[in-house]
């Protein structure tokens, strides 16, 4: 059965959908969708194949659409999404991701995080994440206190990792009830007098290797680290990277042991490529070393950046690599890195992309 | 009933809902929860907890700015605008 490659790319903008064959080299752009709304994250729930995408728009306030035709029409809700009118309001959604059961999981900002166990009409609070005893100390990142990353256990459905800018990762194994910090052998440089704190790192993304649950790569504002026991302690493998910084990472959806990342300028020196030398760098080692690919890309003058969401790779094979920036520019390699084509340079400010494999 | 105008922003998140709609309330709080009985997720669109209109919001009530608390007569014309924001 032939297959189709399918591209969910958020922008400031709106949401646009890419569609191409297994060869990956043309792509057809539909969108804006949802109406225009920011959207941070974009995901297709397993069974039905429906469209996800979370977003928040600065007049009508956060909300999870939803598509089952493929990005034609579209609803939304963001029904129980709230702390209470006693709380902060929640002014977007910034993560999504389905559990092994059946669930959603949604993240917001101000930090905190929701499930929905239907399709995304309601959403109850996970409370026991916002009641931790470090609560009161969160503080947020350049990007706000925002919960960004959610990793849910393959098969053990207590178990979920979820990441907050700049608090940290925490895990639940007793299916959100109760959660502790993960951040043992992470730096938080911008702290000085306590370079290892329990909570207060600023985690940016983190990916699970493929088929060892136990396994996490982490992409930190300080530094590359991956966790061999779960995350309850993290080596650090950022090694000859040529920075410390950067938001997005990826891993590969069969080979444990490789990872994509796109290390970026110090946070007061730019943020952009380094030397605006465009390059993304692979581990084929488990982070023991970094190889750097840059054929394709524009080595001067790209003072290009990636966020957080902005890159995704498909599970094809060879596996395709997908980023975009915030500039507009959407990237995209179809041999696992080595190599790299434009798509297209004249979208919104990209902060996510999905990619997924469907029958054509 | 008081008389309810909404903008193309949020049509265009209700198919089928129209620009101009009669309900019943006696503040601009009850007249979107009165919306909201007949198209559900109207209110989460215009009010965030508090509870009070999100900041870029603007209802006038017979021309004058307002928020959920304004009273509202049974002929009164209600205007929901976006605020001229973004970038």
């Amino acid at each position: 059965m032939p297959k189709k490659v399918r591209l969910l790319v958020g922008t400031k903008k709106g949401a646009f959908i890419l569609d191409s064959d297994e060869a990956r080299r043309d792509w057809s752009v539909t969108g804006p969708v949802c109406e225009g709304w920011p959207v941070h994250d974009l995901i297709v729930e397993p069974e039905s194949g429906a469209i996800l995408a979370a977003a928040g728009s600065p007049w009508f306030g956060p909300a999870i659409w939803r598509s089952e035709d493929g990005g034609s029409s579209w609803t939304h809700s963001s029904a129980g999404l709230t702390y209470g009118d006693g709380a902060d309001p929640i002014t977007t959604v910034w993560s999504l991701a389905t559990t092994p059961d059946g669930g959603i999981f949604a993240g917001v900002e101000p930090a905190g995080l929701f499930r929905s166990d239907d399709g995304g009409a309601t959403w109850r609070h996970i409370e026991g994440l916002t009641n931790h005893p470090t609560r009161p100390t969160w503080g947020p990142g350049a990007g706000g206190l925002i919960l960004h990353t959610i990793v849910p256990h393959p098969s053990d459905t207590d178990r979920t990792w979820v990441g907050i800018s700049a608090v940290g990762v925490f895990e639940t194994r007793d299916g959100g009830d109760s959660w502790v910090p993960r951040n043992v052998g992470v730096r938080a440089e911008f702290n000085p007098e306590n370079r290892f704190p329990e909570t207060g790192q600023c985690v940016h993304k983190f990916a699970m290797a493929a088929g060892e649950p136990e396994t996490l790569y982490q992409r930190n504002h300080c530094g590359v680290y991956r966790s061999d026991d779960g995350s309850e302690t993290w080596q650090e493998i950022t090694g000859d990277l040529p920075t410390d910084f950067g938001f997005s990472m990826v891993t590969h959806p069969r080979d444990a042991d490789t990872a994509w990342l796109i290390p970026l300028s110090a946070p007061d020196q730019g943020r952009y490529m380094p030397d605006a030398h465009a390059a993304v760098w692979r581990t084929h080692d488990r982070g023991a070393s970094w190889i750097c690919s840059d054929a394709g890309l524009p080595t001067h003058d790209a003072f290009l950046s990636v966020l957080r969401e902005a890159m995704a790779r498909d599970t094809l094979d060879p596996v395709g690599i997908t980023f975009g920036t915030s500039t507009g520019q959407l990237w995209h390699s179809s041999d696992e890195g080595r190599s790299w084509r434009m798509i297209t340079d004249t979208l919104p400010e990209i902060w996510g992309v999905e990619a997924v494999v469907v029958e054509a | 009933m008081a008389t309810v105008l909404l903008p193309r922003s949020l049509l265009a998140l209700f198919p089928g809902v129209e620009k101009r709609n009669d309900v019943t309330g006696a503040t601009v709080g009850e007249l979107i929860s009165g919306l909201d009985a007949s198209v559900p997720g109207m209110r989460d669109r215009l009010v965030e907890a508090g509870p009070r209109l999100r900041p870029h919001i603007n209802v006038f009530v017979d021309g004058e700015p307002a928020d959920l608390a304004t009273a509202v007569a049974p002929a009164s014309v209600v205007h929901v605008l976006p605020a001229v924001s973004g970038g």
